[in-house]
């Protein structure tokens, strides 16, 4: 279906240019060899290939069994006895037997998640469909939700592979009902403290300021409350969902004008019939990827999200057309929208990984996980609710020196945030990078401006740059030129964009 | 040139003032000695645009206050023992509670506490014998029983309480939004600096973002130790505008900016640090901090706030040898680094604050450790303070759930110093009146 404002890019105009694009987008960008295979198969048939997912073989499927549920537990009946009967005696040998114990376990559960967190990064890193995981980290960030807060690694395992399960799935059937049901954020935004004779606000609210219509968007306060009435008993035990009726409030209840005995089910209902919804979700899933938009909406942009938002409704809250419609579309291609986001840290450290192909180092993904840390975004523990702000926010003169050296790190194994600076033996292969353009040092620069920049036409004073230093290597081409001209490349103020 | 002075003539309408003039004519000639074609670095634009708002958006300053007060905040991370800090020896309370753990009061052999002059009944740790010298060089305030309301237990979630200042510990941090309220005097990257790897959010603004390095070394580019041949291009890659038309605010443009934010502040403060100390620093992870901030102080950098952080406060067994430790580090790195401020004439433009995110449980555990408490003592160090134990002591008997309660709200402290110290509006920066506590002279 063509929509006006929505034109398709013209299958002729879809070179290796524009499927880099695609790639970084959709993705975490991908090698010369890569964009010129894809730009091969055409625009449709490329789009295809990376939304239909599912199509290609996982060759990691992601396993329940992989970490351990029950390292923060609640304690059994027979364990509760024991703990009381203690405090009641005041034996204080055995309540601190007890509590070194919940430290013991608290203790390995955070050294869980970060496993968790390596795991992650490591499978954006070699997953052949980028696509599932650029959206189960929209979605991290959307329903944001922080380990440090809920403390059970497993309940944050849970949650991720619900994003990854109905990453293009329905918004509202699979997202948000899915949302108001999941352990995690129950606890994060604690709906399990929601009772009746005591209702909590927090996830009532967030559902709608934050997950569906933006703040003060056609809802009020007494809307927040009576969603929270909605909402009670929606409970967790133990890693599962769970309705705990007595404690749910089955009075009348009334929202956006209209009364019922409503559950938080229906309360989900209710808000989709709200007008912001389409263009909330429309909005943001355009910043991620389309255009971050830091000077606000343009005329173009505003057609545009108009138009998928109403695509979205007629799709009944369906992802994959909307998505499939944005990737096809001659704006998303538009130069004014390529190399216009800046590259939050996980998709720097990946893009850069899965593009640059550096060496397997020792504690390789350890070191990429502080560094995205330190660049402002650890993974399972977005700074809050809000999840990460993106965008401009990740860049300071702090990050900036540790976007270059991370890089730096990736092409030479200096480790980066650490005083000395260990290289490891294992040395990065430039020349594969430079592909044959090994004669001429103007040929390896351009080449690989257009590899690292995704640019048709390079900056003159970069290029001088680039050349002087060659200049200073005898113009010889060998593997530590190439690295050389490679750490000057990422530390481009522009290899930040993507 | 007062820019202070400035918004206080001016009105809303007008921005032609001598003063804009002259400011453009500074950008002008700080672009010369940059030697740069078009590209403006960040702190510069900023403070332009910080021109072109109306006054009403901004917290007028306060006359009498000079412009280059500085602030020096220190967190004590993970719960600082208040009780073990400043010793109630007085209270046999204190002893009830806390058989193993409890330090003996003055005079009682070795590692008694040290007695606070003029304050019966009160003395401090062991080991904070530098604390004590400031004190008697009138220069230390010691604030008891410093908290809020609805305690916080959780690390993380307290410290953001006092980062932000407000009891949702969402938001903008404390001296952030300091920043984004007040048009400072001088344009400058390096408003804020902390040392550590990652900024606090009690220094992160909408529009004010820190400095942060863990050491200088750090706080650059390390390609040159690949490569000596490679500094010339890198500098020019980030130093210079690229030639391309590209709009004015694109995003390409503001990293263009931003990195020559980088660049100009690295080499201010790599060698604003290279100069050798006026005294000797002690060992220890303070210290050392406290010398990177006093060299930065004497080198006048441009900077109102610094934040540094002393962690392994978070004691929950066999706390004694490990708090004494602590102690011994806080008190001899204050005290260095007030001697280093005297030597340069600073210590009437800095003021030294040291907080804990929480205090610990009155009552000792089964471990000889301490859990997470509620209110400790603050204390504030320089010529301006109010010099001795301030406020009362919490009842060790008169509890909440097992822990002190607090006699000073923590935004007291804060009002003090943002209204009489950094000259701004507590209000407008903490979103509440709070009374100011009576803490500085």
């Amino acid at each position: 279906m063509t929509l006006s404002s929505v034109k398709p890019l013209d299958p002729k105009e879809f070179d290796e240019r524009k499927a880099q694009h695609l790639l970084q987008r959709a993705g975490f960008g991908g090698t010369t060899k890569q964009a010129v295979a894809l730009s091969k198969l055409g625009l449709e048939k490329a789009v295809e290939y990376i939304v239909e997912y599912n199509n290609i073989t996982d060759p990691e499927p992601v396993l329940l069994d992989a970490y351990d549920k029950d390292i923060i537990r609640p304690r059994t009946a027979a364990e509760r006895k024991v703990a009381l009967k203690a405090r009641q005696d005041k034996d204080e040998e055995t309540v601190d037997k007890l509590r070194k114990e919940r430290q013991r376990r608290q203790r390995e559960d955070r050294k869980q998640i970060s496993e968790m967190e390596l795991w992650w990064l490591q499978r954006m890193v070699s997953t052949p469909r980028p696509l599932e995981e650029k959206l189960t980290l929209f979605w991290h960030g959307h329903f944001a939700t922080g380990y440090r807060t809920i403390e059970d690694s497993y309940q944050m395992y849970l949650q991720n592979n619900f994003f990854r399960k109905n990453a293009m799935g329905n918004f509202k059937e699979d997202l948000v009902r899915g949302i108001i049901h999941d352990p995690a954020m129950i606890k994060y935004l604690n709906n399990h403290q929601n009772r009746k004779q005591a209702p909590n606000e927090n996830l009532a609210r967030e559902l709608m300021e934050l997950f569906t219509l933006g703040e003060g968007e056609g809802y009020d306060e007494d809307d927040i409350k009576e969603g929270a009435r909605c909402l009670t008993g929606y409970t967790v035990e133990d890693h599962d969902f769970t309705f705990n009726s007595r404690n749910h409030d089955t009075g009348q209840k009334r929202i956006f004008g209209r009364s019922g005995y409503y559950d938080g089910d229906d309360f989900v209902d209710l808000i989709f019939t709200r007008p912001n919804v389409a263009k909330f979700i429309v909005n943001k899933l355009y910043r991620y990827f389309v255009n971050d938009l830091p000077h606000g909406k343009t005329a173009d942009s505003k057609k545009f999200t108009i138009s998928i938002s109403n695509l979205l409704k007629r799709k009944d809250w369906e992802l994959k057309p909307i998505l499939k419609t944005i990737f096809l579309s001659e704006h998303f291609y538009d130069d004014s929208n390529m190399q216009a986001i800046i590259k939050s840290p996980v998709q720097l450290i990946v893009q850069a990984t899965r593009s640059l192909n550096p060496p397997q180092r020792r504690k390789m993904v350890q070191t990429l996980a502080v560094s995205a840390d330190l660049m402002g975004q650890r993974l399972f523990a977005p700074p809050s609710v809000k999840g990460w702000d993106g965008g401009r926010t990740w860049i300071n003169t702090s990050t900036m020196f540790m976007r270059q050296n991370t890089l730096l790190y990736l092409l030479t194994g200096q480790r980066p945030g650490s005083a000395s600076w260990e290289a490891d033996n294992n040395q990065f292969n430039g020349m594969a990078l430079v592909e044959g353009n090994t004669r001429d040092p103007k040929d390896a620069i351009t080449f690989l401006l257009t590899a690292l920049l995704n640019q048709d036409k390079h900056d003159r004073d970069r290029v001088a740059s680039l050349e002087n230093y060659m200049k200073t290597q005898n113009n010889t081409i060998n593997n530590e030129t190439v690295t050389g001209l490679l750490t000057l490349i990422t530390a481009m103020p522009e290899y930040q964009l993507c | 040139m007062s820019h202070h002075h400035h918004h206080e003539q001016e009105d809303s309408s007008s921005t032609g003032s001598t003063d804009a003039y002259s400011r453009r004519l500074f950008m002008q000639q700080g672009m010369a000695f940059l030697s740069m074609a078009t590209t403006v670095p960040m702190f510069m634009q900023r403070s332009a645009e910080g021109i072109m708002l109306p006054v009403g958006s901004l917290v007028s300053s306060q006359a009498g206050i000079p412009e280059d007060h500085t602030l020096v905040v220190i967190q004590l991370a993970g719960g600082n023992d208040g009780l073990n800090t400043v010793i109630p020896y007085g209270d046999r309370e204190y002893y009830i509670n806390r058989p193993q753990i409890g330090i003996k009061e003055p005079g009682k052999g070795d590692s008694s506490a040290l007695t606070i002059p003029g304050a019966d009944g009160f003395g401090l740790h062991p080991n904070l014998t530098g604390l004590r010298n400031l004190l008697d060089e009138g220069q230390a305030a010691i604030i008891q029983g410093v908290g809020y309301p609805n305690p916080n237990r959780s690390h993380f979630t307290s410290t953001d309480i006092w980062h932000t200042g407000n009891h949702s510990g969402q938001g903008y941090g404390w001296l952030g939004k300091y920043f984004d309220n007040t048009c400072e005097g001088q344009p400058s990257a390096v408003s804020s600096i902390a040392i550590g790897n990652k900024a606090p959010l009690a220094l992160h603004g909408k529009t004010q973002k820190a400095v942060n390095f863990e050491t200088e070394e750090l706080f650059k580019w390390a390609g040159g130790s690949v490569n000596d041949d490679l500094e010339i291009p890198y500098d020019e890659i980030n130093r210079k505008e690229i030639m391309e038309a590209h709009d004015r605010d694109s995003q390409l443009d503001f990293l263009v900016r931003t990195s020559l934010d980088a660049q100009v502040s690295s080499e201010r403060i790599r060698s604003a640090v290279s100069t050798r100390p006026l005294v000797s620093y002690p060992n220890g992870k303070l210290s050392q901090q406290l010398q990177l901030i006093g060299s930065m102080i004497r080198a006048d950098l441009p900077t109102r706030v610094y934040y540094a952080s002393l962690g392994g406060f978070d004691t929950h067994a066999n706390q004694l040898n490990g708090h004494a430790n602590l102690m011994q580090q806080l008190g001899d790195a204050l005290n260095t680094f007030q001697k280093d401020l005297a030597k340069q004439g600073n210590t009437k433009k800095v003021l030294t604050m040291v907080f804990s995110e929480f205090g610990r449980r009155v009552k000792q555990n089964g471990s000889s450790g301490t859990d997470h408490g509620t209110a400790a003592p603050m204390f504030l160090i320089g010529d301006n303070v109010q010099n001795g134990l301030i406020g009362k002591h919490p009842s060790l008997t008169e509890l909440d759930q097992g822990d002190l309660k607090f006699n000073t709200d923590f935004r007291e402290v804060y009002s003090a110093v943002l209204g009489d110290f950094m000259g701004a509006d507590p209000q407008a920066i903490l979103g509440k009146k709070y009374k100011k506590a009576e803490v500085l002279t």
